[in-house]
Formats: C-alpha cells, structure tokens, sequence
C-alpha cells in the first residue's frame, strides 16, 4: 500500500499555479483552510489562536520571494528587484517519497487519479512523511497527532452533491485572478496539460526525482517602457503652444 | 532538522545496545560469568529503552504496530520490524545465558545478523532521505555501525574488565567510527547542496532568489521540525565536546584500563570510557539532526 | 498488499446554503454561506454576483472566524471604570437607549451642533445622513475625508464619476491598463478578476507605485515613482500627449469644456470664468458660422482652438487653449520631471507614447448604433482602449485632489472616458457636480429642534457655497466646508476629536461614532487623540469630551473610550441594504443594489446599528422616524429598507418592487421585498441596454435609463470639465475681486492650489519639513488578507500578517549596517517609532513602508497582551500629526489637502536609526486594556469543525 502504484497512474490529476498572475492574496490559504478543518479526516487545529505564538496546520501557503536579475533575465525597467508570490501546496508527486517512507501505509497514491492521500485511522504521527518531502507539503496537526496535506478536494472534485462546476479544489474555486488550475495533467489534451506546454510550465526542484505532478508557469516575458518610446512619431507641430495651435487648426480643417 | 530528544535518546541507546548484542553474539563474553548476563539484560534494556523513547515522539503511538506493515518500502517499517525480530534471538541468546550458563553459536550469529541489519535500517531512515543533503550517503550507515560496534566493544570491555581483545577491538572501532565521521563530516560541510532557493522555485532564470516575506509570519510546524539552525559557534564548542568524549576519553580511558590490567582502577576506568562514549554519541546525534539543513528551507 | 480505504466522496457540504452579502471588507461581494447544524460549514463566492462573479478573497472566507470572533461585545457597556481603562458594566438595551435619549435629547432642543455624529466603516450612510439631517446637527460625515475624497471630488468635479464604486476599467476591452498606487484593500476582487482577464488577453499592465509587491509583483511594466509625485508624472504624460499631438480632438469637442470659452479680464471677477449667456449656459464658438452658440446646442460643432474679443469687447479663448499653453511649458518634460519623480524620463516617454500608440493605433469600434444628447446619430462605437484605476495612493497627499484630477484630465484627453476599453460608469453615475446637492450647516440651516435645512455633504460651485459665517469662521465642528477646506466633500471626520478638544469652532456635548477605530489606527497623532479623549476641563473636572457614544461590534481599542457602548452585530447576523442612494456596488453594465439579512441568529445581547439608530429616531421623535402622532414608523432596519421612501416610488432598494414587485428603481413599498432579493441571491442587477452601455454621460438612451431607474427625473449629461470653474471662484475671492473675499490668511493658499487646471506642488510636509533632515517617506501599504484593523481578531488571517516590519530599502540598509531583524528608529518632526525592519530592494529607495494597521494595543481585539501584534506590530500613525509644522508666522496649518481636507497620510517624511540593542518591543506602548464586560479569556486551541471529521 505504502508502496507506490505498480504502474504510473494514467489520471494524473494535478493543479496548475500561474505564477504570472498570482498576487498573494492568500485566498486560496484560507479557502482551503475553511473546507478542509470541516471536511476530510481530522479538523486542521490552531495553535493559541489569539496567544502569543499562534501556529496552525495549513495545506497551502502562499510565500513571498524577492527576486533580484544578477545576470538573469532583465525584466521591467531594468535592474529592478521583483517580487513573486508563490502559492505551494502538495504537489502529487509520481515518484512521492513521502509515500514510500511511511511505516504504515496510511500514505498513500491513489491508482485512480494519483492523489496522494493519508489514511488518517492509519497515521501514528511518527513525521518521517514530512521530512521525506522536499516541497513542505505535509504539517502535522499538533491536536490530532496525524499528518495532514492537501488532498486535492478529493471531497469535492468526484462530489456529486455539488454542481460540476464546483468540483474543482477549494483553492481553484475562489482564487480572485484565476492562477490556479485542476485538471488530469496525464492527458496530453487536457486544458491544463495544454497550458504547460504552451506556456513553459515546470517542476519544483526537478533534482529531487520526485517527478511532481502539479505544474508552475513562469512569469511571462516583459518588455520595458522606456524601449516602447520611440515607436511614437512626432506629429508635425509642435514647438510649445504656437506649433501645437497651428497644428491644432491644421487638424481640425481635415476632420 | 530539530533534534528531538527521543530520537536522539532512540537512536544512541538502541544502536548502543544492538552493538553489545553483535559482541555478545559473536561470543566474546563467557557466558557463566556474571557480568555476561548482566550485559545481556543490559543490551536488552538499552534497546527496550531506546525502543520505549522512539514512541515518545508519536502523534498516535497507540497505533504504532502498524508500523510493521510497510517493510516492504519503508526503512522505518523495517527497523521496527528488525528491531523486534531481533529481540527474539537475543531474548533467547540471554535466556540461554543467565539459566543454562551457555552460547549458542547459530542463535548467536542470527542475533548478530539481526542487530546489525536493525542498526542498518535505522541508519537508512536517515541516509535515505534525499531532502536532508548531509544524511543521503552510504557513509551514513557505515558510521551508525561504526559507533554502535564501538558502543558495543566499549561496553563488552567494561562488562569483562580485563578482557584485552576486547578492548583492542574497542579502540579499533572507535577509530575507524572517527574516521568514517570525519569523512561524513567533510562531505557534509562542503558539500553543495542539490537544491536551492532557485531551483525550488523555478525563478533562477530571472535572478538571485531570496526569500521577502513567510507564508504566515511566525513558526509553523515546517520550520519547528525542518528550520532548525544550530549556531557555528555554537555547533563548533558541541563538536568538540563529542570529540572528546566520544573518542578521547574512551580511548585514554581504554589505554590506562590496558596498561593497568586488571582491578578496580581498571573497572572504574572501563566503565567511565562508557558513560564517556554515551555522552559523545548523545551529543553526536544531537549534531546529526540539529546542523542537517533540509530542503524545505529553500522556501523560508 | 492491502487495498486503499474506501472514501466518502459525495458528502453534501452543509444543510443548507443562505445567500447574503459579504462585509469583510468594504467590497460588498456575493457569499455563499452553508450551514451545518446551525454552524457555519463553508462560505463561498456566489457565482452570479455582479461582483466577484463566484470567487473571494481570504477575508472572505475567514468570515466563519470573524463571525465567532472572541472580541465581539456581547451587552451594551456603561463605563464604569476612567476613559481607556476598558472597565464596563453591561447594562441592559433599555437602559442603553433610555440613557443615550438622556444625553440627546436636551442637545437637540437646546444645540443640536452640540451633536457630532460621524461613521467609519460605514455601509448605510443613506440612513445614517437622514437620522442626522433629523436630528438637526450640522455635524455629520462618514469616513471619507481621511479615506479617498480626494479622488472621489476630483472626479466628480472633473467628469461626474471616479473609480471604484463610481467607475471601472473596461476590464473585458482594456488593451493598456495603468494603476497608480495601493489599490489592494477597495475593489479588490473585481480589480484582481480583471487583471487577470487583461494579463491573459496579453494586454499591458503598468503601476506606479513606490512599492512593489502586491498587485504591481505582476505588473509588465512596475514604476516605482517617489510618493507625492504621481501627479507632476501625470502631467509630463499630458505634456507629451500635447507635444505629440496624440489627443482626441472630436471627442473634446463633443463630450467636454474644451472648447468652452473663458474669459481673460485680469483683476475683474469674472476672469478666469466661462462666457455665458443670459440663462448661464457656458458658450463655444462654432467655426463655420464664427457665432458663439450655447455648448449645448444641438445642430453645432465648437471651436477647439477659439480665441477673440466679443462684441461686448471680452477677451475670450478655448480651454484647451489655455491647457496647450499650460502643459507645453518645458517644465513638464520628462527630462525636467525625472530628478523630482524618481522616473527615468524615457520610461516617461515610454509611458506616454504606450498610451498615445494603443489609444489611436489600437482603437477598438463596436458596431452599436447609438444617439448622443444633441440627437445625433452615431453608426459605431469608437473605443480607445486605455484604462486607469487609483485611489488611496493618489488621495492621500495634500496634492491628491490636483493629481486625481490630472489623471481624471489625462483619460478625458485621450478620448478614453466611457468609451469601450476604457473607463466606464457604474449607475448611477455619470452625476454631474450640479445634479449633486450644496452643502448644509450654516447657521441658519441648524433651529434647536428642527431638522437640518438640507443634507449635511455636497458639492460647493464656488465660495458662496461654503459653510462659514459672515467672518470666515468654520460652522461644522470638523470645519468641513470652510476655508481651509472648501471642498470636503466627505467631511473631515480626523479632524472632529483634536477640534472637539479644543473647543474650535465650539464644543459638543455628545460625541457619538460608528464603526470607526478613532482611538487607534483610524487617527494621525494616535497618542495624542488619546490624550484628547482623556484630558479633563481643570475646573470642572468632566471630560473635554462629556459624552462619548460609540457602535461597534468588537472590542477594538475605541470602545476603551466611549462612555456607553451600544455593540453591534456581525455581518452575519443582521440586515443592511447597499443602495443606489449611498455607495451602490453597480458594474459597468448592470445597476445593481443588494442587501444583507440574518443567517445566523445572535446568540449575544446584541444589535443591528441601524435598528438601534431607527429606534433611538423614535425614541427622540425625529421626523422621518415617527408619524404624526408621535409612534415610531419602522419596527427596525428591515421594516425601513422596505418601507422608507426618499421620494415617492424611491426607496433604498430599486428591485422588487410595486403592488406585484415587477417594478424596478421606481415603485410602491413592496412588503416582500426582501423575501425577493432573499431569493434571488441577495441582490438585484438591472442590465443596461445594449445601445446604452458606453458614453453614459452622453448617450440618450443611457439617460433615458437612468430616468426610468430613478435615478434622476430629468437627464442630466455630464460635460467633461476639464477645467474647473469652481476653483478659479476661490481663486478670485483669494484676489480679493470677487465676492465673497477669502480671509487674508488663506488667500496665498488658495492662489498657490486652486489651479483651475490640474497643476502639481510639494506635498506640504516636504515644503515644511528640511528634507535633509527627513530625506526618506514612510507609508503604509494594504495587506489583501486584512482589512484595516479587523483581521487581528480572526484567528486565520493574523496568523498572515502577525507582526509587521518596516521593509528598509536594500540601499538604506546597506548604509546603516541594519539587516532583517534588527531595530530601528524612525523619526518625524512629530514623533518617534521604534520598530523591527526587514529589507527590501523592490521598493523606491528613498521609500520605507510597512502593512497597515497590523499594530493593535494590549488588551484590544480579545488578543492575549503578549500578541506580536501588540508587542512587535506598529502603526506610523504615531508619526503623523493632523497639523504640520509651524510656518513662520506660528500659524499651523492641518496636515490635509487645501482643497478637499483629505488626510495627508502618505506625505510623511522621516529619517531612520538603528536603535540600541534592547528589549525588542516597538515603541511607543501603551497600557493594557481590560476586556469589556463579560468578554470570556479565548480559547488556546482551536479545533474549528472537528465535530464533523468522519469517524
């Protein structure tokens, strides 16, 4: 069970996260944050909510980075630092480590669609899950004593009580600028296998093996203004007010 | 990592204990002597104790028997399963000792078998972990044996208390553990790391990525477990500490057991290169876990 | 090998959904809310809302921790212990009113201006303005004078609308989309929905703003403008439009005062003025037949380029004119602007001829016949696809309201105001200023006992409109309307405690507030507010302040300082309309109202703010709130919202209604009113017709729209005043050549500002302060998952933003030895802070800023006193004083813009230290506060739903 599907899923169900357009806004943290602690398995505890140190479990976190063209790609006006916000969640990887280190088997990878899920009844808390994964995708709920992680809304993507527009992800359903994506990224004619392809998406730390299945596009190709400027001719006036009137009358004759 | 002290106290005692159950496996002790089974039940308290301290560390350890599930994929399933497969020929091993005086030759070699394949699955927890750079190497296991066949002669040596081949053996494996430490050692700080910040987030290609602002502002569960930093200095006065007492005192202690010979001075001297061996081996494995980096932090 | 566990794929969410309407933030989107076992399961975006059209926001979805907040008040409170200390009694609601009737009811018959009544957050100012005009006080306002007036009066000056609530970008058309400064915390679903769609679609997005994180992380093109400044970048782009001849002659022609002419007659009052005729309509020259003809004349085009001498011998030339000789001047070139804005001046040009290019060469026509406001006949729709959005960013510096209008004149020239792709009204604006009402407060609009002569906020057309006496001397208590703030439209409600205070104009007996944190984050000079609220008359020993009101539904640090605390609802639990009459929440092609009505029964002794209000109306016989013989007309809000009619067949809400609820905006009182919008997801939405949706302001069938909706009973078109005459009036009572003369001591001021053509000076804190000794600003920007200081309460999101540091520009860093972690001072001409700094290198580099209102004080908001937000958070309010630094002459002007009164809060100037190891505590701390009443110690582990984990 703790062993990982004999043959690679063919569903590989998966999100995509448009890094060009996500501008942190922590939505789907907190959507996701409100479906789960009500839904499967356990409740996602928090730690002295209103104390000094509060601390809970959350399956998607949105970090920050700050990053600075020394000798990359030149973006905006040039030598800008940039930020980029960078939504992370439980990657689903092929070959997860998390699964196959867990002593239980209440890790586990779906045959069915390749969701990697726990079996909470099965979890003894023992955490080797978390370290075995690269990516922080796993949080030990401290109230339950169980590993919690994304399940991909297993809950609602196969939910026939909701309409078919809504089984998709907490996350997917609320996210404002639409950075997020779900859909079988083992179908080479999928929408969201589609827009890995056309829009470059990639891996998170390919050189971990763990060949995840959701997918990150990168910030699109800029351009500066200032290289904009000389696409605009001069119309034929204009030496201050006088040119501009001339102009103006010359103008105003054609129209 | 952060070093939780029941792994620590989990992986020092039961690795201590497998390696005196490997010597007394492998014969070296007279059985009809006392001290022979009195290093039995210690070999089994050891690995009962270390064994008791690895629940400690459990969200559910009330469902920890189905840890032994999974030995076909998990090194963790597999200590446990060793560990206690072990403990059976072991437990007969002493039985035999302490009631009929005798060494059983076959139960002996299975129990050497057993313990350092059990020492081996711990240590491939660890090294099989590609997220921790510094624990994902052969040399890892080579010096959890390496320190628990020590341990093991250590211990063999002050439970004999003049036994010179014993203490011969200590010395050797002492050596040979420091050896194959500081190579791991080496390796683990110069080593470049596989992952950074750029390839965790795929924006290498437009810079220098460094992290702005956390997901959530304070600790969370990720970086408690995965973000702990030992200070350098801090991390330097430790090594020596191990240093000294995991290798120098024993290893004095052994030279003036083997230059006196035999009586109390020699006991005492024995037994105080064990208290002195644990301590190093303690803070040994403190180190182990507090200065691994883990990959996660590339997005904190 | 074991098989995988069988799982419950298909459990229904709740038991079921209800419908309502969102108020985690002012944004008003549509929710979902599932209920489970009475609990709250799940709320969600509804996906039919004109708003969010089914998505939300963090604050959104954490509305199920808002809802259980530990920090709601759970009983009206009478103080019992000093101001500030937090010690209550709770007290019944009859005693509650009882007393409040107590306190208002001899000011009402004797003063009523002794009431100052004044909201924040406030969504029914619809009801909250006719309670006070009731009550007979001229002292009410909202909270828009230390929010975003500036831009809301600079638009509706300039083009009868503004963004947000008044208009939107094309989202779906839009091929170059500029935003200037922090817009996250105001519209921010329908803003990010439509970046998005825009950044998809390929379209360029460009923002200005000195910070760099948020929506400008995913901007193309990121201009990290120095604060203050945005609007002198304006008008180098203007500079260069003119330059370039890259304006749309025919739509300024058409749709704007451009060609209107003005009257050049130096040191006589009409100069500066438009040439009108006998009825006071303003003239254009129509260059077949040379005459001058009313602009409105159907049948006539108007002379852009006009200048002559009439008959009666008047020197007269067109706007646009007087605008080519303005903005021509070299000092507008980028060249010239870049040292003072921080912009590269080929970034300007690059700016400018981005917009010139898409706006002409990527012009978008709609085959939509439509017939503008002269009768013609127009074939196609002509869109020049440009947008622009701003709001605190812009309004918040003693330059906003010329900058907003700079913006507001820059789309207008390029041809992009409610064209396709560009920006367009949401109903039932296009308004334009004459259709809005003058202000009231003057003396002989307040009789003790007597409702106010007319509504409280306005639109003045010049200084005979200002609420002032014969001498000059303010008349409101926030001196609103007066001289040192003609134009506040919004009034100035950060000015209301210091003036109160004082005793300037007077003093108020009663001082009573909603929803509005004036104690904390809500104030500049928060320390000294305190005080305020605090200091005794020596002699009498009472309070300078005798009585304090105040509604809230939380514990934030002003219930601290009300004498009696009526505690409000959750969003949850209540009703509330949003209005077309108040702040409508329409798209650009629907008008749209909505309502909140209660999901959730409290399960505390508390209630909804407006059924209180309605109450305390009856209680003390206003008009409006009884009948004739005296008993109260409305049981609460809900029976109001129904029932109340502004005008016959005008109600608060437009749809459902008429005898059989068929009517929309106009029609009878429907008493299943509700229950209609209830099902039908809390709102109503009215499309506009097809041949209606672009140039509202001009567009006959959009005006017949509007008609028919109620909003106007006749069409009121809206001339795009690209030059506002209004000004140029305080402009000429400052010469001294039209009456009334402005007092002496505000006439450099009103020369200096009141350029009736967008202009740009210094933010005046810059022109006080020696900059050398203050070279670096400090501002706030909006955290998207906190709206001002409510997120602290709610266990989710402050676990986002627990703390806030200062981010330090990597430069300044560098320079200091400071690294992320250390402490620092920062330091004003008013005051000190000490805080933690983080770095940053995407940031202007003379630009410190840090989140807003993260910093609470100890004991506020049911936080334990040790909470990082009270210990390590900080606000630069502690920097900011309402007035500026002394000038020369003693004279203290307040820290707002001339114009409008709007707060000045971004024109800060600091410098920075690093502060002494220590104790890390940010500075200054204030002592803790009790919680009120019976508010129990919070729970220390939270298990939210677990009762629902399958077993």
């Amino acid at each position: 069970m703790t062993s990982l599907p004999q043959n690679r899923t063919a569903k590989k169900l998966g999100l995509v996260i448009d890094l060009d357009v996500c501008v942190g806004c922590h939505a789907c943290v907190i959507s996701c944050k409100e479906w789960n602690t009500g839904g499967y398995g356990s409740a996602l505890s928090d730690q002295h909510p209103y104390g000094a140190d509060v601390s809970g479990t959350f399956l998607n976190r949105i970090h920050s980075f700050e990053v600075a063209p020394e000798g990359g790609q030149i973006i905006g006006e040039a030598g800008d630092a940039r930020v980029v916000h960078f939504p992370k969640s439980c990657l689903h990887c092929e070959d997860a480590p998390c699964v196959t280190v867990c002593p239980t088997g209440a890790s586990y990878k779906r045959v069915e669609d390749g969701i990697v899920l726990v079996d909470e009844d099965k979890c003894i808390g023992c955490g080797l899950c978390a370290w075995a994964c690269a990516y922080g995708a796993r949080e030990m709920d401290l109230a339950a004593g169980v590993m919690k992680k994304c399940t991909l809304c297993v809950d609602r993507v196969y939910n026939e009580t909701l309409k078919q527009e809504d089984r998709v992800p907490s996350c997917v359903r609320t996210c404002p600028v639409n950075a997020r994506h779900f859909g079988d990224l083992g179908d080479p004619n999928s929408d969201v296998a589609i827009m890995v392809v056309e829009r470059g998406g990639f891996d998170l730390m390919p050189e971990q093996g763990t060949r995840p299945t959701n997918k990150y596009l990168p910030p699109r190709p800029r351009t500066s203004l200032s290289d904009s400027a000389p696409i605009i001719p001069l119309a034929e006036n204009t030496e201050g007010a006088r040119g501009f009137f001339a102009w103006l009358d010359k103008t105003l004759d054609r129209i | 990592m952060h070093p939780a002290y029941s792994i620590i106290v989990f992986t020092t005692l039961s690795g201590l204990g497998y390696g005196l159950a490997v010597v007394l496996g492998l014969g070296f002790l007279d059985p009809s002597l006392l001290m022979t089974k009195l290093a039995y039940l210690t070999s089994l308290a050891l690995i009962s104790i270390g064994l008791a301290a690895s629940l400690l560390h459990l969200g559910n350890p009330q469902r920890a028997w189905r840890a032994l599930s999974q030995w076909r994929s998990s090194w963790l399933s597999r200590e446990g399963v060793m560990a206690i497969a072990t403990f059976i020929p072991l437990t007969f091993s002493a039985a035999l000792a302490i009631f009929a005086d005798r060494h059983d030759v076959i139960l002996g070699f299975i129990t050497v078998l057993g313990a350092l394949v059990t020492v081996y699955c711990t240590s491939m927890i660890y090294a099989s972990l590609k997220t921790v750079d510094s624990w994902h190497t052969k040399l890892t296991p080579l010096c959890f044996l390496l320190f628990s066949l020590a341990g093991g002669f250590l211990f063999a040596s002050a439970f004999v208390g003049n036994g010179l081949v014993e203490e011969l053996l200590a010395l050797l494996f002492v050596f040979l553990a420091l050896i194959a430490k500081l190579v791991w050692r080496n390796r683990a700080t110069t080593l470049l790391p596989i992952s950074t910040p750029e390839t965790a987030t795929g924006l290498g290609f437009i810079g220098k990525v460094r992290l702005f602002e956390r997901p959530h502002t304070l600790d969370n569960y990720l970086t408690r477990e995965m973000g702990f930093r030992v200070a350098r200095k801090h991390a330097a006065k430790l090594w020596v500490i191990a240093f000294i007492c995991g290798v120098v005192l024993p290893i004095l202690a052994l030279l003036l057991a083997m230059t006196i010979g035999e009586g109390l001075t020699a006991q005492i001297a024995l037994v105080f290169s064990v208290i002195a061996y644990v301590l190093g081996i303690l803070v040994e494995r403190w180190l182990f876990f507090g200065e691994a980096k883990h990959a996660v932090m590339n997005y904190y | 090998m074991s098989s995988e566990p069988v799982l419950a794929l298909s459990e229904p969410v709740g038991d079921e959904i209800r419908k309502t309407t969102c108020y985690m933030c002012a944004c008003r989107c549509g929710i979902d809310v599932h209920l489970k076992d009475g609990k709250i399961r799940y709320i969600e975006g509804n996906r039919d809302h004109p708003i969010n059209k089914g998505v939300l926001c963090a604050k959104g979805s954490a509305g199920i921790m808002q809802h259980y907040s530990p920090a709601r008040l759970r009983a009206p409170l009478l103080r019992t212990g000093p101001r500030g200390s937090g010690e209550f009694k709770e007290i019944s609601w009859e005693e509650a009113l009882a007393l409040a009737v107590d306190w208002l009811q001899p000011v009402r018959e004797t003063a009523p201006q002794k009431l100052a009544f004044f909201t924040g957050r406030d969504q029914s100012q619809a009801l909250t303005s006719f309670w006070a005009q009731n009550f007979g006080t001229p002292n009410y306002a909202a909270h828009g004078g230390f929010c975003s007036v500036n831009m809301a009066a600079a638009g509706i000056y300039t083009i009868g609308g503004a963004f947000w609530e008044f208009g939107a970008p094309d989202w779906d058309k839009t091929k170059l989309f500029v935003l200037f400064g922090v817009a996250e915390d105001h519209d921010s679903n329908p803003i990010k929905i439509g970046i998005s769609k825009l950044k998809k679609r390929g379209a360029r997005f460009v923002s200005v703003n000195p910070v760099r994180t948020g929506y400008s992380a995913i901007a193309d093109n990121w201009i990290g403008i120095r604060p203050g400044t945005d609007g002198l970048l304006i008008i180098a782009v203007i500079h260069e439009l003119f330059r370039t001849g890259k304006i749309d002659l025919d739509y300024l022609q058409r749709y704007t005062n451009a060609p209107w002419l003005v009257i050049d007659d130096e040191g006589n009052e009409d100069h500066g003025l438009f040439l009108r005729d006998d009825l006071g309509k303003a003239l254009v020259r129509d260059p077949r037949s040379g005459a001058l003809v009313r602009f409105d004349e159907p049948g006539h085009i108007a002379d852009l380029n006009a200048e002559l001498v009439t008959e009666d011998g008047r020197k007269v030339r067109s706007v646009l004119r007087l605008m080519a000789e303005k903005y021509l001047d070299p000092k507008y070139a980028p060249d010239a602007v870049a040292a003072e804005t921080g912009v590269a001046a080929s970034t300007i040009r690059g700016l400018a001829s981005e917009i010139a290019r898409v706006a002409f060469d990527e012009e978008i026509i709609l085959q939509q016949p439509w017939t503008d406001m002269k009768g013609e006949q127009h074939d196609v729709m002509i869109g020049r696809p440009v947008s622009f959005h701003a709001m605190r960013g812009i309004s918040a510096h003693s330059n906003g309201f010329q900058s907003a209008r700079a913006l507001h004149v820059l789309q207008t020239i390029i041809g992009s105001i409610d064209c396709p792709g560009g920006h367009r009204y949401k109903p039932p604006y296009p308004k334009p200023v004459t259709a809005h009402p003058r202000p009231h407060g003057r003396a002989e609009h307040v009789k003790p006992g007597q409702p106010l002569a007319g509504p409280h906020l306005g639109y003045p057309l010049g200084p005979e409109d200002l609420l002032v006496d014969s001498e000059g001397k303010p008349q409101r208590i926030d001196k609103a309307f007066s001289w040192e703030a003609p134009l506040s439209a919004h009034g100035m409600m950060h000015m209301v405690i210091a003036n109160a205070c004082a005793g300037d104009p007077y003093p108020v007996d009663v001082l009573f507030l909603y929803m509005a944190n004036m104690a904390w984050n809500s104030s500049m000079n928060t320390r000294g507010t305190i005080k305020m609220l605090e200091e005794r008359d020596a002699k009498t020993g009472e309070y300078r302040i005798p009585k304090i009101i105040y509604s809230d539904a939380y514990s934030s640090e002003m219930v601290a300082y009300a004498d009696l605390v009526l505690p409000d609802t959750t969003y949850l639990e209540r009703h509330d309309c949003i209005s077309l009459l108040d702040r409508p929440i329409s798209e650009p092609d629907a008008a749209c109202d909505a309502i909140r009505w209660p999901v959730l029964e409290p399960d505390r002794d508390v209630r909804g703010f407006q059924s209180v209000l309605i109450d305390l109306g009856a209680r003390l016989k206003l008009p409006g709130f009884v009948d004739d013989s005296g008993a109260a007309l409305y049981k609460d809000y809900a029976d109001y919202i129904v029932n109340h009619q502004r005008k016959p067949g005008i109600g608060p809400l437009s749809g459902w209604r008429g005898a059989d609820a068929m009517d929309e905006g106009r029609g009878a009182p429907n008493e299943s009113q509700l229950q209609n919008y209830i099902g039908h997801g809390a709102f109503w939405m009215k499309h506009i017709p097809d041949e209606a949706l672009y140039f509202k302001h001009h567009n006959a069938a959009y005006q017949q729209f509007a008609i028919d909706m109620g909003f106007f009973d006749a069409p009121q078109p809206v001339t795009l005043q690209l030059y506002v005459e209004t000004l140029q009036k305080f402009r000429l009572s400052a010469l001294g050549v039209r009456q009334p003369f402005a007092p002496e001591q505000y006439r450099k001021r009103l020369l200096d500002c009141f350029d009736p053509l967008p202009d740009w000076y210094r933010p005046f804190e810059e022109q006080g302060v020696d900059v050398a000794e203050f070279p670096y600003h400090a501002i706030t920007q909006r955290p998207m998952a906190m709206y001002h200081s409510w997120g602290s309460q709610n266990a989710w999101l402050r676990q986002i933003h627990t703390k806030n540091p200062l981010y330090v520009p990597g430069t300044i860093c560098d320079e200091l030895g400071l690294k992320d972690g250390d402490w620092a001072w920062v330091i004003s001409h008013h005051g000190r802070i000490k805080c933690e700094i983080a770095r940053t290198d995407a940031v202007n580099g003379k630009t410190m800023w840090t989140w807003n209102a993260i910093g609470k004080r100890k004991g506020a908001w049911a936080l334990d006193p040790q909470a990082p937000e009270a210990t390590k958070g900080f606000l630069l309010n502690h920097l900011i004083h309402e007035l500026l630094p002394p000038k020369a002459d003693g004279m203290r002007w307040s820290n707002s813009d001339p114009i409008t009164g709007q707060a000045a809060w971004y024109d800060l100037r600091v410098r920075i230290e690093r502060a002494e190891a220590g104790v890390e505590i940010s500075e200054p701390y204030f002592a803790a506060i009790k919680p009120p009443g019976s508010q129990s110690q919070p729970v220390d582990e939270l298990r939210y739903g677990q009762e629902w984990s399958p077993k």
